[in-house]
C-alpha cells in the first residue's frame, strides 16, 4: 500500500512535470530551439502569485490569472528582444542566448525578492479521498493537479489540431519556410508558442510550489531541467510524449527518492535521460528525422 | 602553388607570433604581480585571489576547447573539475606520509586528477559526443550533476580491510578503529595539503596555453574545426569525426580536472555542492568564454582574470555582477551572432576578415559567419 501511495504521489509530481514539459517541447517543436528560461518563468509566475497573494487582498484565483498573464507577456517579451535577433543564427548561439535569459531572470528575482526563501501557502483546497480502508490517501492537491494537467493536456491538443493558429504551428514546425511562402506568419506563430508555454508555466508554478513550498530564485531551475528530460523522455515536440515523459519521470524520482536514496534521485533522474537518449534519442514517441546534405 | 605555400607559411608564423604573444601576457602579467606583492601593494584579500586566478582562466581555456573549437555546449565542466578536485584530494590525503617530498606529491597529484577527470571525459565523450547542439548541452549538465550529487552523498574510508563505500552514514561503513576517514559524504575531504601557490598555478596555466594552442595548430585541431564548421563535409574527406571530437573533449576534461587540483589543494575543506561545482559554475565559465571570444584562447584567460578581480576590486558592484554578466552575456550573443548584425558590420565595414588568406576570394556573405571574433 506504501508503493501505492508512492506511485500516486509521483503521479502527482509527474503531472507536473509534464505541464512544464509541454512548454519546453512546444518551444522546441516550432522554434528549434531549448528555451532554457522555461524553468525561471515559473519562478517568476509563483512569486507574482506569491507576491499579490501576501500584500493584497486579492483572490488567489484572480491571482492566479493576472500570474497567467504576466507569464505570457514575460514568455513573450523574452522572444521579442533575446531570440528573434537570432533566428537563423548558429544553434549554440541561440543556447548560450536562453542560459543568459535564464541567468538573468534568476538573478533578477535575486535582487528583486532577496536571498531568503518565502514559504508559499497552498490555497488550493481540496477534500482528500481514502480507498483501502485508510490505506490509500490521495490528497486533494494531486486530484486538482492531476486534472488541470489532463484538461490543459486535452485543450492544447483540441487547439493545435483543430484550429487555424494551432495548424500554423504544425506548418511552422515542419518547414518554416514553406510555411512563409504559404503565407503563415512565422513570427507571430512562434510568439504565439512562447506565449502558450509561459502562461502554462505560471500555472505549473503555483502546482508545484503548493507540492513544495519553498519558494526562492532557484525554484523554477531544477524542475525546469527536469520537465525536459520529461520532454526528451517522451519525445520531444510530441504532446501526449510530454505527458507520458512527465509522468514517468515524476514516478521515477519519487520511488527513487523513497526506496533507493533522497540525494541520489536527481542523479537517477539524469542517468534514465542520459540512457534514454544512447538508445532511443527521439524519445518514446518521436519521429525520426533524417538529415539531409 | 607557391602563392599558396607562401600564404600558409604566413598564416603560420602568424600563429605562432600570437601563441607566443599569448604566452608572454601571461609571463609578465606573472612578474608584475610578483614584483607587486614583493614591495607589498597587493592587499591580502587580493592575495587570495591569485591561485582562483589560475583555476578559473585553466578551465576557460579548457572550455573553449570545445565551445569555440568543437563547436558544442559542455555543461559539465565543473563536473569534470569535481573529478580532478577529488582525485587528486583523495591522493594527497592517503600519500602525506609515504611520499615526504611536497613537490612530488604535488605533481604526481596534478597528473592524478588530470588523468582521472581526462577518463571520465573520454568514457562520457563516447556516448556523448553522437550528439550535437541542446542534447549534448543537457546530457553534459546531467553528467556534471550526477558526478557531483554522487562525489556529495558518497562516504568513503579504508582500513586492514580495504576499501569501505556507503551513501548513508560514517558509521555504516563499519570502519575499524584504525580506520580512516577519506570522504565524509557532504562534509567532504578535509586535510587536504595547501600546496596550490599561484607560482605553480601560473606555470600550469602556461602548460595548458601551450597543449591548447599546439592543439589547436596541428592537424588535429583543423581535424576538429573542419567539423565544427560542416561535420557532413568533414566526414566526406575521410575526417574520422568522432576520433577528433573525441580527442578535443578529452584533453579539456583533462585540464578542468588540473583546474580541479588547484582548487582543491587550495581550500581547506573539499565539498562537493551545487555552489561551487553545480551547473551554475559551468555557466559561469561559459559567461567567460563567451566574453573572451568563442574560439579566441587569449581572451579566454583576459576575461577569466577580469571578471573574477572585477567584483573584489569593486565591493559595491557584487550583488548586480551576476545580473550584469547575464545581461552581456545575451547582448554578446545577439552583436556577434544575429544575422541582421552580421550584415550590417559587414556593410559598415566592422566585421574583421576571418583569414587574411580569404581575402582575394570571394567569400560569400554567410561564410564568415562567428569565427575568431
Amino acid at each position: 500500500m506504501e508503493f501505492l501511495n508512492n506511485v500516486i504521489n509521483g503521479i502527482s509530481l509527474g503531472s507536473i512535470y509534464a505541464v512544464i514539459a509541454l512548454g519546453y517541447t512546444m518551444v522546441y517543436g516550432i522554434a528549434k530551439m531549448l528555451n532554457f528560461a522555461h524553468g525561471d518563468i515559473i519562478m517568476v509566475g509563483s512569486y507574482i502569485v506569491f507576491i499579490l497573494m501576501s500584500r493584497t487582498s486579492v483572490n488567489p484565483y484572480i491571482a492566479l490569472l493576472i500570474s497567467i498573464a504576466a507569464c505570457t507577456v514575460l514568455g513573450v517579451l523574452v522572444e521579442r528582444l533575446a531570440y528573434r535577433p537570432l533566428r537563423g543564427a548558429s544553434p549554440l548561439a541561440v543556447l548560450i542566448t536562453a542560459i543568459g535569459v535564464s541567468y538573468f531572470l534568476e538573478n533578477a528575482a535575486l535582487l528583486i525578492f532577496g536571498s531568503q526563501a518565502k514559504n508559499f501557502t497552498s490555497f488550493i483546497k481540496f477534500p482528500s479521498i481514502t480507498f483501502g480502508g485508510g490505506a490509500v490517501v490521495i490528497q486533494g492537491l494531486t486530484i486538482v493537479t492531476i486534472v488541470v494537467s489532463l484538461v490543459i493536456m486535452i485543450v492544447l491538443t483540441l487547439f493545435v489540431n483543430k484550429t487555424k493558429p494551432g495548424k500554423a504551428m504544425l506548418a511552422v514546425s515542419e518547414d518554416q519556410g514553406a510555411a512563409q511562402l504559404m503565407g503563415i506568419n512565422v513570427n507571430k506563430t512562434i510568439a504565439l508558442t512562447f506565449a502558450i508555454g509561459s502562461g502554462l508555466a505560471a500555472i505549473a508554478g503555483v502546482l508545484l510550489c503548493s507540492k513544495y513550498p519553498t519558494l526562492s530564485s532557484q525554484t523554477g531551475a531544477m524542475p525546469g531541467i527536469k520537465a525536459f528530460v520529461a520532454a526528451v523522455l517522451g519525445g520531444i515536440g510530441s504532446i501526449p510524449g510530454a505527458a507520458i515523459g512527465g509522468l514517468l519521470i515524476g514516478i521515477i524520482e519519487i520511488l527513487s527518492k523513497t526506496y533507493i536514496s533522497s540525494q541520489l534521485s536527481d542523479a537517477i533522474v539524469f542517468a534514465v535521460l542520459i540512457v534514454v537518449l544512447l538508445v532511443k534519442p527521439t524519445g518514446i514517441l518521436g519521429k525520426k528525422v533524417q538529415v539531409k546534405v | 602553388m607557391s602563392e599558396l605555400a607562401k600564404n600558409s607559411k604566413k598564416n603560420l608564423n602568424k600563429s605562432v607570433q600570437s601563441e607566443i604573444t599569448t604566452l608572454l601576457i601571461v609571463a609578465v602579467a606573472f612578474v608584475i604581480v610578483e614584483i607587486f606583492k614583493s614591495v607589498g601593494l597587493i592587499n591580502s584579500h587580493v592575495q587570495g585571489m591569485l591561485v582562483p586566478l589560475c583555476y578559473y582562466s585553466i578551465v576557460a581555456v579548457s572550455l573553449n576547447l570545445v565551445v569555440g573549437i568543437l563547436g558544442d555546449l559542455s555543461l559539465g565542466h565543473a563536473g569534470f573539475m569535481c573529478v580532478g578536485a577529488y582525485a587528486s584530494s583523495i591522493f594527497s590525503v592517503v600519500t602525506k606520509d609515504a611520499i615526504p617530498s611536497t613537490w612530488l606529491r604535488f605533481t604526481l597529484a596534478i597528473i592524478l586528477g588530470g588523468i582521472f577527470a581526462a577518463i571520465f571525459g573520454f568514457l562520457i565523450g563516447i556516448p556523448v559526443l553522437r550528439l550535437s547542439g541542446d542534447y549534448l548541452a543537457i546530457v553534459t549538465l546531467a553528467f556534471g550533476e550526477i558526478i557531483k550529487n554522487i562525489l556529495g552523498s558518497i562516504y568513503v574510508g579504508y582500513d586492514s580491510n580495504g576499501i569501505h563505500m556507503s551513501f548513508e552514514s560514517t558509521s555504516s561503513l563499519n570502519l575499524e578503529e584504525d580506520g580512516k576517514l577519506l570522504i565524509n559524504g557532504p562534509l567532504g575531504i578535509s586535510g587536504t595539503p595547501k600546496n596550490a601557490t599561484f607560482e605553480v598555478g601560473v606555470v600550469l596555466l602556461l602548460i595548458t596555453l601551450v597543449v591548447v594552442l599546439n592543439f589547436i595548430n596541428s592537424r588535429g585541431g583543423r581535424a576538429v574545426m573542419s567539423v565544427r564548421d560542416n561535420r557532413i563535409a568533414a566526414e566526406s574527406v575521410g575526417i574520422n569525426v568522432t576520433k577528433y571530437k573525441l580527442i578535443a573533449f578529452t584533453l579539456s576534461a583533462f585540464f578542468a580536472g588540473i583546474a580541479g587540483v588547484l582548487y582543491s589543494h587550495n581550500i581547506a575543506v573539499l565539498a562537493a555542492s551545487s555552489k561551487n561545482f553545480g551547473y551554475n559554475m559551468s555557466i559561469l565559465f561559459l559567461v567567460f568564454v563567451v566574453l573572451g571570444g568563442i574560439g579566441n584562447i587569449r581572451g579566454s584567460v583576459i576575461a577569466a582574470v577580469v571578471l573574477t578581480l572585477l567584483p573584489e576590486l569593486l565591493r559595491s558592484m557584487n550583488d548586480y555582477r551576476m545580473l550584469i554578466y547575464s545581461i552581456v552575456l545575451i547582448l554578446m550573443m545577439i552583436f556577434t551572432s544575429s544575422p541582421k548584425m552580421i550584415e550590417y558590420r559587414e556593410k559598415h565595414g566592422l566585421h574583421r576578415k576571418v583569414k587574411a588568406g580569404n581575402k582575394k576570394n570571394n567569400v560569400p556573405k554567410d561564410a564568415g559567419g562567428e569565427e575568431n571574433v
